[in-house]
């Protein structure tokens, strides 16, 4: 069963419909690029598949879990990262990761172990007892990243994760992420970046509630006979 | 007349952070000028200074020839400031808030209209909707209109597209292009590299440094060394493939295709290809290519 489904996946506020009748599925391993313009529903259909809204009709699976009915499950098999909202700035690099261990509902062992890890993995052992927020922006990001996926989710969500950030710790940042996906990890990732869309193994654009276009970056550039991912974009992404 | 915007040797520190270190450069009359670094390399800071909000540890600087310590108050009447973060009044509607800022600099908004007309034509359908539930890229046009309503002589824009879509970023260059044939200077920041080839001229800025100052133009034509644009099949193989090949000197991803400069240059091509055609790498590419705004900043941050 494919880590996403969703059939006709809609959610109304009021008059409104933020998401309209979306019906995609993303592939295990898979680093599926979900872009759109401001507004055009993005964030209620990852709310929505993170179980954090209920959707006013459709269908929606992830890791095999109703976004009904089985929310807490969804949870619990998916990590989530955002460039406005990752790590506490005042606790220390290992109390973060104690911290999202315990949420994510991992033993006191795990912790311990994939603390240990990951300190070493990211090469910031020395590190361990400061203050998140005295690092650099790209540790941060690299750690936030880790931290996400500290429980082996099926999926980690991420949403606009590299916003501001340089364009050396950018392209690191994506190459935690191809490793990620490399190790059989689902990546849904969202970005204002058009050369990131291009790093995606598939990717949909969401205009107006709906998708209105959903192919390989290769796919959807020879379609829309344009040369990059960027003009892609400008062509649908006004909508009406 | 002296520039419009003249910064001298700024510097500015919080704490042990050198938010700041030796800043000159100016703006010239009519100029589009791109402040081009990532979160963190001191931009906010530096508009926060020339916008007279904060003083500087040293050096000086003159907003059309008024010092900003000094004649604070004068420049405050004169300039327009867009800062990075939303600044408008959410829980006011779109016509109140510029209602809100042209009264506030003894003007109406009828009076520098014409500045105004184009940007505000296209969320005028909207006027009456409170400020706080426009979309990304329509704040940033009512912005605009609040920082240019009292006609400032210096127009000063902090982040305009961040976190905006490509498509409201677009426009919104668009738009700074049509402020531009005004005849006001604008100092404008981004985050997206991209962007910097719409300036007239751009700083980049790294950790609280100036990397460069020019026209994109002759940044690009400085890049020192060749660059080739490489993919296949599997990007994640080839990337790792050509990082542990010893003679790279950089390999990153752009896009659909890695940039690569290599240690000798031309001269290590043809062993990089001999390399890669001993691996399995399927549909494979290598095109000499002219470095971006983007390879120069990461080859002059390195």
């Amino acid at each position: 069963m494919n880590p996403i489904i969703t059939r006709s996946l809609t959610k109304k506020f009021g008059n409104f419909i933020a998401t309209n009748a979306i019906t995609f599925e993303v592939l295990p391993g898979e680093i599926f690029g979900f872009l759109g313009a401001n507004g055009a529903g993005k964030t209620t259909a990852m709310r929505m598949l993170c179980g954090l809204l209920k959707p006013s009709s459709g269908e929606a699976f992830v890791a095999g879990y109703n976004v009904y009915t089985q929310t807490e499950k969804v949870k619990k098999s998916i990590g989530y990262m955002s460039q406005r909202f990752s790590l506490y700035e005042d606790l220390t690099v290992k109390e973060n990761i104690r911290f999202y261990g315990g949420i994510y509902g991992l033993s006191n062992q795990q912790i311990k172990d994939k603390t240990a890890q990951l300190l070493q993995k990211l090469g910031i052992e020395k590190e361990a007892g400061q203050l998140v927020g005295a690092l650099p922006l790209g540790w941060k990001q690299k750690l936030s990243f880790s931290v996400a996926i500290l429980h082996d989710p099926a999926i980690v969500f991420l949403d606009e994760p590299t916003g501001g950030v340089d364009p050396v710790t950018r392209r690191q940042f994506w190459d935690m992420i191809y490793e990620a996906a490399n190790s059989g990890v689902t990546v849904f990732v969202t970005t204002h970046y058009m050369d990131e869309a291009e790093y995606c193994n598939r990717v949909s654009i969401m205009v107006d509630g709906k998708i209105e276009a959903l192919d390989t970056p290769v796919a959807l550039k020879s379609h829309y006979q344009a040369d990059t991912m960027n003009d892609v974009f400008l062509q649908l992404a006004r909508g009406k | 007349m002296a520039n419009p915007i003249i910064v001298n040797g700024i510097y500015k520190n919080f704490g042990a952070t050198q938010a700041l270190q030796d800043i000159s450069f100016e703006v010239k009359e009519a100029e589009l000028f791109g402040l081009i670094g990532p979160d963190g390399a001191g931009k906010s800071t530096l508009f926060r200074i020339l916008t007279t909000l904060l003083l500087a540890d040293k050096g000086n600087a003159t907003v059309n020839g008024l010092d900003v310590v000094k004649q604070y108050k004068a420049i405050r009447k004169i300039a327009g400031y867009m800062p990075g973060r939303f600044s408008l009044y959410q829980d006011l509607t779109v016509e109140e808030n510029l209602h809100f800022f042209a009264t506030i600099f003894n003007t109406t908004i009828t009076a520098n209209y014409d500045l105004i007309k184009d940007i505000y034509e296209q969320i005028a359908p909207f006027k009456k909707r409170l400020a706080g539930q426009l979309s990304g890229g329509m704040k940033q046009k009512l912005a605009l209109c609040c920082a240019l309503v009292h006609k400032p002589v210096v127009l000063f824009l902090d982040e305009p597209t961040t976190g905006v879509d490509p498509v409201s970023r677009k426009e919104f260059w668009e738009m700074l292009k049509g402020l531009k044939g005004k005849g006001i200077p604008v100092l404008v920041s981004t985050p997206y590299m991209d962007e910097a080839v719409l300036c007239d001229r751009v700083a980049l800025i790294q950790k609280g440094a100036l990397l460069e100052i020019d026209t994109p133009q002759n940044i690009i034509h400085r890049f020192p060394q060749r660059i080739w644009a490489v993919r296949a099949e599997n990007m994640f193989a080839l990337l790792l493939a050509i990082r542990a090949f010893p003679q790279t000197a950089s390999c990153y991803a752009f896009g659909e295709y890695l940039h690569v400069t290599l240690k000798a240059g031309e001269a290590d091509l043809a062993s990089l290809q001999a390399y890669l055609q001993q691996q399995e790498h399927t549909e494979m590419k290598i095109l000499p290519i002219t470095a971006s705004i983007e390879d120069c900043f990461m080859a002059l941050s390195a």
